[in-house]
């Protein structure tokens, strides 16, 4: 019988609440609290030999010591499988979770599973690296979580083969197999639009990426006092593009010194961008960097000033996390030189 | 400042001024180079007009 050590918290061993969270951790016989509805699922193919409990804050206030504590435990049962949580929406619960399961896989090479809420803290720090099953905000979804929680367990315990994350629960962890569809590609497309069209469920073959919010920023009192600068993704870079910044999937971006520059002309800017007919910002970059312009509002009196730099890359199917990447960077240094508003320009 | 205001916005942006077209957001290479300059003038006062609205959602400023 495959052998799986459990770990939980103080609250679903039914320790306590908030006040009993700083017990340290302790290994018991067999099966605590959610364990046994585990230990239904798996039909006699598995057993849980032993069970840690351990405080929400004790683990998170000691990571290191408690982390040592609970990989000796573990070790001790050689177990086929160790099993955390779920931890549903509890943000240290899920912290503890991943962070134990991800020691115990790393340091014992013992496949390990854990399950949460989606927007559990946990699950973003661990889903890349370990198997998270996508579980309810609360405990109400322990029968759900076990049910999808389970299957994958005994497959991870023996070693089998685990298929897409769509399959199996667990959440997408960024990996990508190459397979065979069974219908083709223009059949698949037909099928989903008439599902969007008469209100049915479809599930998309190219999920966007989820875009983060941001509240808006209050507006500039005095725009005649404000130092303004631009940044664009339309690619518009010195003539001969000096930092090699790519025309698609940029890994970069340039800063650019317009101190007295009036205008953009097609003997002193280009642009880099691969994915637009260039011809236009190649005649005359201010179509896209409208440098001429503002110098016009600046001596003009309707804005305080030009910004000295400007901040340019390619939106050319650039990957979210390299924009999100540029940006803050560049946004770090635009506060800094006490920028008021940013105008940015897209093509 | 874009053409595309639906990705503007898919992409979160809370101020959105939209622009020509996607070569040339701020010109019209069918226009003199005067006109293109008034077109230019236009947007930019609008997207100055916009930094100095306050907004509590994402706003697009059509005029």
């Amino acid at each position: 019988m495959l052998k799986i050590v459990h770990y939980i918290n103080q609250f679903f061993a039914n320790v306590g609440g908030e006040e009993m969270a700083h017990i340290p951790a302790e290994v018991r016989e067999g099966v605590v609290g959610p364990g046994l509805a585990f230990q239904q699922a798996f039909k006699g193919e598995a057993e849980i030999v032993a069970t840690i409990v351990c405080g929400d804050s004790y683990f998170n206030e000691n990571m290191d010591e408690a982390k040592s504590t609970v990989i000796k435990m573990v070790k001790e049962y050689q177990p086929d499988l160790f099993i955390a949580g779920p931890a549903f929406n509890a943000g240290r619960y899920g912290v503890a979770c991943g962070t134990i399961a991800q020691a115990v896989k790393d340091e014992l090479n013992i496949p390990v599973l854990t399950g949460m809420y989606a927007e559990n803290p946990g699950a973003d720090m661990f889903k890349n690296t370990i198997y998270i099953v996508s579980t309810k905000n609360s405990a109400a979804g322990m029968r759900d979580a076990v049910k999808k929680m389970a299957p994958l367990a005994l497959k991870l315990a023996k070693g089998e083969k685990i298929g897409a994350s769509a399959e199996e629960g667990y959440m997408p962890n960024g990996k990508r197999v190459n397979f065979f569809e069974k219908d083709r590609g223009s059949k698949r497309a037909v099928k989903m639009l008439l599902a969007k069209l008469a209100d049915k469920e479809f599930e998309t073959e190219l999920p966007m990426p989820d875009f983060d919010r941001v509240a808006p920023n209050p507006a500039v009192k005095d725009i005649t006092k404000a130092k303004i600068a631009l940044v664009t993704s339309g690619g518009i870079v010195p003539k001969g593009n000096p930092d090699h910044i790519e025309s698609s999937n940029a890994s970069k971006y340039g800063k650019y010194d317009i101190d007295g520059v009036m205008d953009l002309t097609e003997e002193t800017y280009q642009t880099a961008h691969g994915g637009y007919d260039p011809v236009y910002a190649n005649l005359d970059a201010d179509r896209v960097l409208p440098v001429d312009v503002l110098r016009e509002f600046e001596k003009e009196g309707k804005i305080g000033s030009l910004h000295r730099y400007y901040y340019s890359t390619v939106g050319n199917g650039t990957a979210v996390k390299n924009a999100k990447g540029f940006a803050a960077e560049y946004a770090k240094e635009l506060k800094a030189d006490g920028v008021d508003a940013v105008i940015l320009t897209s093509t | 400042m874009c053409t595309i205001v639906p990705i503007s916005l898919t992409v979160g942006a809370n101020r959105i001024v939209p622009t020509i077209a996607i070569p040339h957001p701020l010109g019209n290479p069918a226009l003199s180079l005067e006109e293109e300059r008034d077109i230019r003038r236009n947007l930019l006062t609008r997207a100055l007009k916009a930094l100095e609205t306050e907004v509590t959602d994402q706003t697009v400023f059509e005029k």
